[in-house]
């Protein structure tokens, strides 16, 4: 009885393991044991006020949902380009700043320190939506219809997106004064939860709704697996790649809104600065190949939160902050080594080892 | 066929578009070519005016300045990379500019092309920053004491005579000259023991970056009274965490918020009494090398190689609605 028991723990386990969610899970649980061992104040959490005099929850665990939304938000894209056309988008953070860009211009009309809004805030909103995705439609005609590989395609707003932002505000630096416009990078007046997790969570369910009322995940991860393949099945491969990027575009445009709304400016050569490489590592460790095919949305916005609990970690320990990115890249290291066929053999090789063993020991 | 067409175009288009990208961009202005028989021709290579609001202002203190009424035909370069510096040097020196402005991107790798343009008869006057080249190689430089500024700031916050300092130090981008003097004055008064550090980090002129360090320090719940912010962008985002943590800041509260630029926005909080202390970073040479090249077209020589501008502190109890606007940026 007992040892049936345990075999089924053990099956429970390996299907765990084999799962691909287990590892942005393994990556959480161990930095939220270490953070545990080494410092248990990290989980408190207490109700304040700001100075607005609105009740606001404060702590470590609420800084890590409120600064991971963002990167939630664009995995979210990320992981259907990736699926779909086998590369990143590494223009995000030059879109976010063309995002936040047109937001404000509309906010604030010519004169860049309005006493009103110009124009109600989701008017804003909107266009911006209609801006980021129409970059988003560049890029992605770019990759599927004239098949530039994607890094290379996005290379071209990578570079000019901080120089067209500047140049929607003729290079100023618009200030918005109105305080509703804080809301969405700060709280909602009553409301003790940072409203960029609010708006992340509409995302996914968003998606989720998407993924399982659609054929968008089917047809993205088939095109992702074998291209010509689907075309025979009667998919249209270099639209379902387009689409990926459009559905992108609007991601930038959502994280583009909580950016500029948590400072109510911009400067266009620092927002969202390397924000891609974070988005395509949450995509990675969300144990995606990024090579395309096969994705787990739910695996990549784990593994969004899971950058801002380690970078929130790492600022907690004082640990500098410019080389924040050594340490980003180590976990880069670790994950591109063990998902390489090569390990992954040696890894299963060993297991088999192992069983095979207990069964000469019991047998003898 | 058809297909064909608009793959050619789109390559066209791409191939412009990159080109546009990747070189020194430059843009003629003012002037035919006709009329600069009495005009003085400057070629001026500066870093992208996008990179910050001090680089904005300097750029556009240039363009007023060196205009046709003035006297003068410009040419103006930029990049952020040294290499397209140089080449744009180059460029300048074969198109015969009577004087070469350079802000360069990186201190070495000059003395070369500067050699061609003494070769050339061409004089060169640097601004904003200083690079490693013999000083023979140019005329003279004008330059912002960024050591300077970081003791004039140290100095005021010593005078405020706080019973004890608990300083949050914002860093800019590491090694960068403005960081080093910055933080240089600060470190002392450290080292002596008149201050305490909390955290410092480099936030990289970042204001998110800012923001979640100093959320950081809020979290982990030590306290502190100053934050010492070296760049407005950054102190602004360290008062947006302070905003949402409810802590007291500016004239007569918790925490004293310093910052330097004296963006014209920074001013305006400081003039508000959100904000104590500002110190400015003069971006406006101009008028320095105007004086500098009307001297050398008399045939004056130079006294001073190196000119050191003058910048102000700014204290919020202080500051006036004319300071707001003759020195914001």
């Amino acid at each position: 009885m007992q040892n049936e028991k345990r075999f089924n723990v053990k099956e429970f386990f390996m299907k765990l393991f084999k799962r691909q969610i287990f590892i942005p899970i393994a990556a959480l649980l161990l930095l939220a044991l270490f953070n545990l061992i080494v410092d248990p104040s990290f989980y408190r959490i207490t109700l304040g006020y700001n100075s607005a005099g609105d009740p606001v929850l404060s702590g470590y665990l609420m800084t890590i949902l409120d600064y991971g939304s963002e990167l939630a938000i664009l995995a979210i894209g990320m992981t259907l380009v990736t699926s779909a056309s086998g590369g990143q988008d590494i223009s995000v953070g030059a879109g976010i700043a063309i995002a936040g860009s047109v937001i404000l211009r509309v906010l604030c009309g010519t004169n860049s320190r309005p006493e009103t809004l110009q124009a109600p805030i989701i008017v804003a909103f909107l266009v911006s939506c209609v801006v980021a995705m129409l970059f988003g439609a560049f890029n992605g005609a770019l990759v599927a219809y004239f098949k530039i590989q994607p890094m290379v395609a996005t290379l071209i707003l990578f570079t000019a997106g901080r120089s067209i932002a500047a140049w929607i505000n003729n290079n100023e630096l618009p200030i918005v004064s109105d305080p509703t416009f804080s809301y969405f990078g700060g709280f909602i007046p009553g409301i003790p939860i940072p409203t960029p997790f609010f708006i992340a969570v509409v995302c996914m369910i968003v998606i989720a709704l998407v993924l399982k009322f659609t054929n968008l995940g089917l047809y993205t991860q088939a095109v992702g697996i074998n291209e010509s393949s689907s075309r025979l099945n009667g998919l249209n491969p270099a639209f379902i790649k387009f689409l990926s990027f459009v559905i992108l575009g609007l991601c930038v445009a959502v994280a583009g809104l909580i950016k500029v709304s948590r400072l109510s400016s911009i400067n266009y050569s620092v927002i969202a600065k390397d924000i891609e490489m974070d988005a395509i590592l949450a995509v990675a460790l969300g144990g995606n190949s990024l090579s395309g095919g096969k994705f787990n949305m739910t695996a990549s916005i784990l593994g969004a939160y899971v950058i801002q609990f380690l970078t929130t970690t790492l600022y907690k320990f004082n640990v500098q902050s410019d080389a924040l990115p050594a340490y980003k890249a180590v976990v880069v290291i670790i994950l591109v080594v063990l998902s390489t066929p090569v390990v992954r053999d040696y890894l299963s090789g060993l297991g088999k080892k192992l069983n095979l063993k207990r069964n000469v020991k019991e047998v003898g | 066929m058809k297909k064909k067409i608009l793959a050619a175009i789109m390559a066209a288009v791409m191939v412009l578009g990159l080109t546009a990208c990747g070189g020194a961009k430059e843009t003629a202005s003012s002037g035919s070519a006709g009329g600069s028989g009495d005009l003085i021709k400057v070629g001026i290579i500066n870093n992208d005016p996008n990179e910050s609001g001090y680089r904005t202002a300097n750029d556009k203190d240039m363009k007023n300045m060196f205009t046709e009424a003035n006297g003068y035909q410009a040419s103006f370069a930029y990049s952020l990379k040294n290499d397209e510096q140089i080449t744009a040097a180059q460029k300048f020196i074969q198109d015969g500019v009577d004087y070469l402005l350079l802000s360069a991107a990186d201190t070495a790798g000059w003395d070369s092309v500067l050699k061609d343009a003494q070769d050339a008869g061409i004089r060169v006057i640097l601004f904003d920053r200083t690079i490693d080249a013999d000083p023979s190689l140019y005329e003279a430089s004008i330059v912002s004491d960024m050591a300077k500024e970081g003791q004039n700031a140290v100095d005021w916050l010593k005078a405020q005579n706080l019973s004890e300092y608990n300083v949050i130090h914002l860093q800019g981008v590491m090694g960068s000259a403005a960081q080093q003097g910055r933080t240089g004055a600060l470190d002392a008064a450290v080292a002596a023991g008149e201050m305490n550090i909390v955290t410092q980090q480099t936030a990289e002129w970042n204001a998110e970056k800012a923001q979640q360090i100093v959320q950081s320090v809020i979290d982990s719940g030590e306290s502190f009274n100053v934050i010492y912010a070296e760049n407005d962008d950054m102190a602004k985002g360290a008062v947006a965490a302070l905003d949402k943590a409810n802590i007291s800041h500016g004239v007569g509260k918790d925490v004293i918020i310093m910052g330097f630029d004296c963006n014209k926005w920074a001013l305006e909080e400081l003039k508000a009494g959100n904000w104590n202390f500002d110190q400015q970073c003069n971006p406006f040479q101009a008028g320095y090398i105007d004086e500098i090249i009307k001297k050398l077209e008399k045939g004056e020589t130079i006294s001073e190689k190196t000119i050191v501008m003058d910048e102000k502190g700014f204290d919020a109890t202080t500051i006036t609605d004319d300071d707001v606007n003759n020195y914001g940026i």
